[in-house]
């Protein structure tokens, strides 16, 4: 099938490229011209008229929660994957504390399974150690040849120094990240920020310093063994500041933020709605103001969503009670376009960079190219879209959002991978 | 007069107005408890739920007491023995309370927050009998209740508050609702239990206890809650009541008559000695009669709002 963009903007940084105006020709999945088209070659395409709209690699979101296998009531792998496509992404990294955890290679294959005929390309993120428990490592050869892009206790951090330097030792032999969730497991345990907040509200408080000591640990752990930590949803300013210190020195550290971090401050919390509970915690203006610098200086590499479902009977409980987390595929990037692009914190460039080539950079994935030939993988930004975000329509199975009623400037209008295209909300084969 | 909001869900925003009606309604029932016959037909016809989900002994019998002197028809609902052990969620429990057509709804809650989620869930009117480390707004009033009645004023006097401030609901709604009042107000405890950013709401943060009773017009101490994780936050008991204990010796060191409020049960021999708690009975046992007087003007002045 032939599949014709038309007028539409392309750019990708990785490549250089950036034009405007232009048409594109996909058949059989891949770019066949790009350019001025033929009368012959837009013969029996289907056209889409997108008259200025950005075509831009293929976004990733390399923190989601896919909750299968274990609570297939909040979410699968396919849901979890529709959700992506309506969010604008071609790939996804889910996170290893399912039930059973992503600690073997028949998980890492289920997963995959489920996956296969998606357009959403779905890479799993084995667990550091078994059961993520903190006490014997995993078999991380074994997940790496199943197809696992990094490894993680995610929810927790690695428990002992001890094993983490095992781990980061261990998997330097793959190239593999460790991707670290960094809080101190003895100062765990609050429901928000510890700040003024957390005392007028009552609420049992988590100090940033929970955070900041484990990513004190890792960076010093990660310079020791020369070997890869990815500092999973920053939300300090001290832990900030030191991934900024850490990359001059040259250590291999990252750092992704989610966007709830860089669009709440623990204020938010005031109407104890349960839907604004996530760990780490939302925190202060001067953390949201630190994690905005880092991420215009390059500091904080990428984007991600850290999407967790959850079901409404959970989500709908005292605030102390209710588990962490929201869904955010389906409105990272209308917040990254309205706080981040809009607000002119970051160029339209460097949310590409930090949307679609970091976390595919960091994970050692190839980054989809607009050119000739070449299988494609893109999105497509109406980045003036004025919308209202309603979780009626979200595709995840689960809509614990915060941002459900808030308006955004920016979104996805539809993605293509792997001969699939989603757009208008549907799936076609092209 | 009449309040201007239908729930009391804490002291934070009530304003100087509403503090002084429910002081001064307060009065005129504490004269009635004086009377032998203890009884206003007030709140007869209405239904008032006390829906107690942490275990409480003086503050649920003097809702209830408050309740039945004003005629009104209570029903306790106590966590054990409830559809809560069933595994019933806070909604659908609320739900099921308001399906019975209550008109006011008295909740204690181990987690802060829950009464302003009553709020959402039901019409009634919500009255916050303590949430978690939050508030718990009565017994603010029925503490500047007691000052009043004992030193004539609130304005202008200097209060401190000592003990455990990070671990106590009281602490926080006498903050709000003495600062509100014209009073100036500290706080005195370990460091480890005084909230790290608690400066921020205009209060002087001290950690000795003699500084306290020179500088202050009142103490309300408060319980140290050695059944709860109060005990991770300081070295021992002895530790404790050597050096934020008060005892007669501490007091006559500094020369001075303060006067001594605490909400109870005393931890006798820790917070305060012995004799101290015996000495200060007098106010601190009116406190328990005043805050009958207190709750007593609260419902009143909600349930007959509309």
């Amino acid at each position: 099938m032939k599949v014709v963009l038309k007028n539409v903007n392309i750019l990708n940084p990785h490549q250089n490229v950036s034009e405007k105006n232009i048409n594109i020709l996909i058949e059989d999945g891949k770019f066949k011209n790009i350019g001025k088209l033929t009368e012959a070659e837009m013969k029996d395409a289907k056209v889409f008229e997108l008259d200025g709209k950005y075509i831009v690699p293929g976004f990733f979101d390399m923190h989601v929660h896919l909750r299968q296998p274990g609570r297939e009531d909040e979410e699968t792998v396919v849901t979890g994957c529709n959700a992506a496509a309506n969010g604008g992404f071609t790939g996804i990294a889910c996170m290893p504390n399912t039930d059973p955890a992503i600690d073997s290679a028949e998980v890492v294959t289920l997963i995959k399974k489920q996956a296969a005929n998606h357009l959403v390309d779905v890479y799993p993120v084995g667990a550091a150690t078994v059961g993520r428990k903190g006490e014997v490592l995993s078999p991380m050869a074994e997940l790496k040849d199943a197809g696992v892009v990094g490894f993680s206790d995610d929810g927790i951090a690695i428990k002992t120094a001890s094993i983490l330097k095992r781990s980061l030792e261990y998997a330097k032999m793959f190239d593999l990240p460790i991707i670290e969730h960094c809080e101190d497991e003895s100062l765990a345990g609050g429901a928000m920020n510890e700040s003024i907040n957390s005392t007028l509200l009552g609420l049992p408080p988590i100090p940033s310093v929970a955070e900041d000591l484990i990513v004190m640990r890792d960076i010093l752990m990660a310079e020791y063994t020369d070997s890869k930590v990815h500092i999973a949803h920053i939300s300090s300013k001290k832990s900030v500041e030191m991934v900024r210190e850490a990359k001059k020195k040259g250590i291999k550290v990252t750092a992704e933020v989610a966007p709830h971090h860089f669009t709440l401050t623990d204020d938010a919390v005031k109407t104890y709605d349960p839907n604004v509970k996530m760990n780490p915690p939302l925190r202060t203006k001067a953390d949201v103001d630190e994690i905005l610098k880092g991420l215009k200086d390059g500091t904080i590499d990428c984007i991600a969503s850290d999407h967790a479902p959850h079901s409404l009977e959970e989500k709908e409980m005292e605030f102390e009670y209710a588990p962490n987390g929201i869904v955010g595929l389906e409105t990272q990037i209308g917040l990254a376009l309205t706080e981040l692009y809009h607000k002119k914190v970051l160029s339209l460039e460097n949310i590409i960079e930090k949307l679609a080539i970091n976390p595919r950079k960091i994970l050692n994935l190839p980054i989809p190219e607009i050119k000739q030939e070449e299988v494609v993988n893109l999105t497509i930004l109406d980045v003036d879209a004025v919308w209202t975000v309603d979780k009626k329509k979200f595709l995840s199975k689960s809509s614990n959002s915060p941002f459900d009623k808030r308006l955004l400037t920016g979104k996805s209008v539809g993605v293509i991978n792997k001969g699939m295209m989603f757009i208008e909300g549907s799936f076609t084969i092209i | 007069m009449s309040l201007s909001s239908r729930h009391l869900l804490g002291l934070k925003d009530v304003p100087k107005e509403d503090i002084q009606l429910i002081l001064d309604t307060a009065t005129t029932f504490r004269e009635i408890l004086e009377r032998p016959i203890k009884k206003v037909p007030t709140l007869q016809g209405k239904t008032i739920v006390n829906l107690f989900y942490e275990s409480s002994t003086r503050t649920r019998i003097s809702f209830e007491l408050a309740e039945k002197r004003l005629s009104a028809d209570s029903v306790n609902f106590a966590v054990s023995g409830s559809s809560v052990s069933k595994g019933e969620t806070l909604k659908d429990t609320v739900r099921n309370i308001e399906a019975m057509k209550v008109d006011m709804i008295v909740v204690r809650h181990s987690c802060a927050g829950v009464p302003l989620m009553l709020t959402k869930l039901a019409d009634s009117n919500v009255i916050n009998a303590g949430d978690g480390i939050h508030e718990h707004p009565t017994q603010g009033l029925l503490d500047m209740y007691s000052i009043r009645e004992k030193l004539g004023k609130l304005e202008g006097l200097k209060v401190c508050i000592v003990g455990d401030v990070a671990h106590s609901r009281v602490a926080l709604s006498n903050i709000y609702g003495l600062k509100t009042m014209g009073a100036k107000v500290s706080v005195c405890g370990p460091s480890t239990m005084i909230p790290k950013f608690l400066d921020e709401l205009g209060v002087d943060v001290i950690h000795n206890i003699d500084e306290a009773i020179q500088e202050n017009d009142v103490l309300n101490v408060l319980r140290i809650q050695l059944e709860r994780k109060a005990r991770e936050y300081f070295p021992s008991i002895r530790e404790y009541s050597q050096y934020f204990g008060i005892d007669r010796e501490r007091l006559e060191k500094n020369g001075k008559d303060i006067l001594i409020l605490h909400p109870g049960p005393i931890n006798r021999g820790v917070e305060l000695s012995s004799e101290i708690a015996d000495s200060s009975s007098q106010i601190i046992l009116q406190q328990v009669t005043n805050g009958v007087a207190v709750r007593m003007a609260v419902l009143y002045l909600l349930g007959t709002l509309n």
